[in-house]
């Protein structure tokens, strides 16, 4: 007989029954506390269970509260009977009731056998640890808890943001280096006894008494020069949440479990019929005994802390609707804008999906109905061109598109005459990217050959919204990446412009475009610019106008299709 | 969440609860077998109404989930309905041929018999076509979640109502009594649904899908909505108040996260879309119970058994693992 149970109990009796049964049967004396608030009937009724099990025994029972003394007062109670009834035991193992042994016994022991003198338990100074969740490390030590911090919760945070204010601090006495880790852990007699009987244990006692979760730092702290050799790590398989709370394991994780090579896993949950089945049956298999390798299972429990502390970026629903400016990014994937280019040339979007690649829509917030490239009625996820369901909620309108079709770069054309309410929500996004060329929207209405008047007034609307998008782009608030140009410095340099555009949506692509739009003519504009402005709308979003003026006979030859 | 506020939701809280308390008066026994509930069941309540074809169905699948016992109000059903229900071990019925409308769609009901008999258990209240699934539901019992939300502190969970339909005319495949409904509407939308939050009560208001792409895309505003809170570890004065869309207190309803993180929620499978839809359009538009005074039964009715909801972007159900792939649901850091 080389190991003896600690079983710490206070919920599911029947599994910690078996458990307890298994380690007795198999040669492992079992000492057990119930914790003082399971009533009695039901302490009765767990006794009776362990009748004949072999080597068990119970403790006089207390009050275990969470986080306080009385767990490690516990622990102390049942390590002391356990040395007193098997002084010939080598290693003791605390363990709770949730706690299922993952190899068998015998391979538990020839490990321990293999170290004769090594203590498990993790064991690091404060200055390591990351995984309290409270923040409190360092101040474990110094602070005083009078109050439980599952119950009142905002007694004990106003009480240690008091002390904190006022400084105050408890000594920490000589000798002790304040030391956490795993309430689980699995000491040699020889340490356990070396804390137990230590003549300091009184002063030891009363400091602990008053520290913050004392099972996490007691006995990790007070083996640190009692014990010949410390292997800083639990036998124990534990995993926290991101609330601290254990995560559990089900029968689906038996496999993981099982490739863990971990000897004992908390915590089960008690349902896990499966689990208890497999691991404590008779036959159980020795495995290749190897060392303990939690790697995988690791992955998997921060994969899930992940999901919960920072979520899908782009995704909202009933589990995940940020507040706004909390989202950390709002769409799912890199968008682009374009405003303007498609005004100025012919069939842009095509030209621009053969160079950028991607999905190239028309104007998604187009006041009658959604583009979609391709003239499609629907898109991924079931969106619909409809523009009344879309403008129902026009960012989110957005939201899923891009959420849906992940992997696959979007990009659509925005002009002022489109339904601006979502361009707040596209300017304050550092995922979309807009390429814009002000005052662009003049150049259909040149062409449109409609009466004076009727351009005049659509003239001062369109300018009207673009010069609010040219003003957001600028704000303070702005986080878009926006390459903007007049349509006067366009018009001069356009193919430089357009290869600016391309390296900064599609930079991995740098070949040149061989091929250039083809622009419109803009045979008259300087007339029309001039007309407005004498009619009042002064067109100031197109840049220089004797730029426009020069520009379109100076530069048209670059834009003839370089091929032929 | 001032002082004033939070008194004005306790006043509405508490008047929900009298209301309840009258409209019990409504309700006649007609088998009570609460007194079999175990400590720790989880309860499930129902309001039905000539659901008789679909009950064995519903029962299965929520009794396969862990639900041990059902809290069921018919509502004057008069297809068998009742004497079904009678017969079944886990099952308590009561009666009432009082005004669905009311008893503002059955919650006035559902209130009173959670305050009766759901206290301190978890209880999923759901509509006999409604099927919740959750994270490793294929091979976790409802009772794992619960346990595990207990052992979060969490007292409630989200699931999105999430409208199935068959591919083709929706009388095409007539639904039989037993049948998996999700054999024949095994399609959905995958992504096109729209979130607001409720200032007031704090519970997020969805709506979307096949329902506001088909028939309210000239007034989406009306389009129904589909967040519900339908699993909530019940205390005696906690109130539902529009179907299961909202609950008081207010804390019930925040089962989202705002600060980016994702909490662990589900969906609930709304098997509607089938050949019965028919006589129960024709049926419910004549008594005028249903909510808005069944506009949406009205819309189906035009339509007629030749409605398809299906298009070449429909995603076809396989399980909860594609739901979460696909956002609608989340695992939260329960793993």
């Amino acid at each position: 007989m080389s190991l003896g149970i600690l079983m710490m109990v206070h919920t599911a009796f029947g599994r910690a029954a078996q458990v307890a049964r298994h380690f007795a049967e198999r040669g492992c004396p079992v000492v057990i506390h119930v914790d003082r608030r399971v009533r009695a009937k039901v302490v009765k009724g767990f006794r009776q269970s362990l009748y004949g099990a072999g080597d068990v025994h119970f403790t006089p029972r207390v009050r275990v509260e969470w986080g306080a003394w009385s767990m490690v007062e516990a622990t102390q109670i049942a390590a002391e009977e356990m040395l007193a009834r098997h002084p010939e035991v080598r290693h003791v193992m605390l363990a709770s009731g949730s706690c299922l042994p993952l190899r068998p016994v015998s391979e538990l022991i020839d490990y321990l056998d293999a170290h004769p003198d090594t203590d498990f338990i993790e064991s690091v100074t404060t200055e390591q640890v990351t995984w309290t969740i409270d923040g409190l490390e360092e101040e474990r030590f110094t602070l005083r808890f009078p109050f439980s911090w599952r119950r009142h919760r905002r007694l004990f945070d106003g009480y240690v943001r008091l002390q904190r204010r006022i400084g105050f601090e408890r000594r920490v006495p000589a000798g002790i280096e304040p030391h956490l880790g795993s309430q689980w852990w699995c000491l040699t007699a020889d340490t356990l006894r070396a804390i137990l009987e230590d003549p300091d244990r009184p002063a030891h006692d009363a400091y602990f008494r008053h520290v913050w979760i004392p099972d996490e730092s007691y006995f990790q702290t007070l083996a640190r020069g009692r014990s010949h050799r410390i292997d800083s790590r639990s036998l124990t398989l534990s995993k926290f949440d991101v609330g601290g709370k254990p995560h559990v394991f089900y029968d689906d994780h038996l496999h993981l479990l099982r490739r863990s090579d971990c000897f004992m896993a908390r915590k089960i949950w008690p349902g896990a019929d499966l689990l208890y089945e497999t691991f404590l049956s008779p036959s159980a298999e020795r495995t290749k005994r190897t060392e303990p390798d939690p790697g995988k299972i690791d992955r998997v429990f921060a994969r899930a802390n992940a999901r919960r502390a920072h979520g899908r970026p782009g995704l909202y629903n009933q589990g995940r609707f940020p507040h706004w400016g909390w989202e950390g990014r709002r769409t799912a994937a890199r968008y682009t804008v374009l405003s303007g280019f498609d005004d100025l040339f012919e069939d842009f979007p095509a030209w621009f999906a053969k160079r950028a690649g991607g999905r190239v829509h028309g104007h998604l917030y187009h006041p009658d109905r959604v583009e979609f490239a391709g003239g499609e009625r629907l898109v991924r996820g079931n969106l619909t061109d409809d523009a009344r369901l879309r403008d129902h909620r026009p960012e989110q309108f957005l939201f899923n598109l891009l959420w849906s079709t992940r992997g696959e770069r979007q990009t659509f054309l925005f002009g002022p005459g489109d339904r601006q309410r979502v361009a707040d929500m596209m300017m304050g996004d550092p995922d979309a990217t807009f390429g814009m060329v002000t005052g662009a929207w003049i150049v259909p209405l040149l062409r449109s050959g409609r009466p004076f008047p009727e351009v005049q007034a659509e003239a001062a609307r369109l300018q009207r919204a673009e010069m609010r998008l040219i003003e957001m782009s600028k704000a303070r608030w702005a986080r878009a990446r926006v390459l903007s140009w007049s349509l006067a410095e366009l018009v001069t340099a356009p193919m430089d412009r357009l290869q600016a555009l391309l390296d900064e949506v599609a930079p991995r692509d740098r070949a040149q475009p061989t091929e250039a739009p083809v622009m419109h003519g803009l045979d008259g504009l300087p007339d029309l610019l001039r007309r407005l402005r004498d009619n009042g709308v002064k067109p100031v979003v197109m840049g220089d106008l004797r730029q426009i003026e020069r520009g379109p006979t100076a530069t048209m030859p670059t834009l003839r299709p370089a091929a032929g | 969440m001032g002082i004033l506020s939070s008194y004005q939701m306790r006043i509405r809280r508490r008047r929900h609860c009298l209301r309840a308390r009258r409209k019990s008066r409504e309700l006649r026994a007609v088998v009570d077998r609460t007194g079999t509930i175990r400590r720790g069941a989880i309860l499930a309540m129902t309001t039905l109404r000539n659901e008789r074809v679909r009950l064995p169905f519903f029962l299965d699948y929520h009794r396969r989930l862990g639900v041990g016992h059902f809290l069921m109000v018919d509502n004057g059903s008069d297809d068998g309905s009742a004497d079904y229900l009678r017969e079944q071990p886990d099952v308590s019925l009561w009666r009432t041929g009082a005004s669905y409308k009311a008893s503002r769609f059955g919650m006035d009901w559902l209130n009173w018999l959670g305050h009766r008999h759901c206290h301190g258990h978890w209880t999923l209240t759901v509509d006999p076509d409604e099927f919740l699934v959750f994270p490793f539901c294929d091979v976790r019992p409802l009772k794992a979640l619960t346990d595990w939300l207990d052992g979060s502190n969490v007292r409630s969970f989200g699931a999105m109502l999430l409208d199935m339909y068959p591919k083709g005319p929706i009388d095409a495949q007539p639904y039989r009594e037993g049948d998996d409904p999700f054999e024949i509407a095994a399609w959905f939308d995958g992504g096109n649904y729209m979130i607001e939050r409720n200032a007031t009560y704090g519970n997020l208001w969805i709506q979307g899908g096949p329902r506001a792409r088909a028939f309210f895309a000239d007034r989406p505003k009306d389009a129904p909505a589909l967040n519900k809170t339908p699993l909530v570890r019940w205390r005696r004065g906690y109130a539902y108040l529009s179907s299961t869309h909202t609950l008081l207190p207010r804390g019930l309803n925040q089962t989202y996260d705002r600060t980016g993180g994702e909490k662990a929620t589900g969906v609930l499978l709304h098997a509607k879309f089938l050949d019965t839809l028919g006589a129960k359009a024709t049926e419910e538009m004549e008594r005028g119970q249903h909510y808005r005074s069944s506009t949406e039964y009205r819309a189906y009715a035009e339509r007629g058994g030749g409605l398809d909801l299906w298009t070449e972007w429909s995603e076809r159900y396989v399980n909860w693992r594609q739901l979460e792939i696909l956002g609608l649901m989340s695992k939260g850091n329960w793993a």
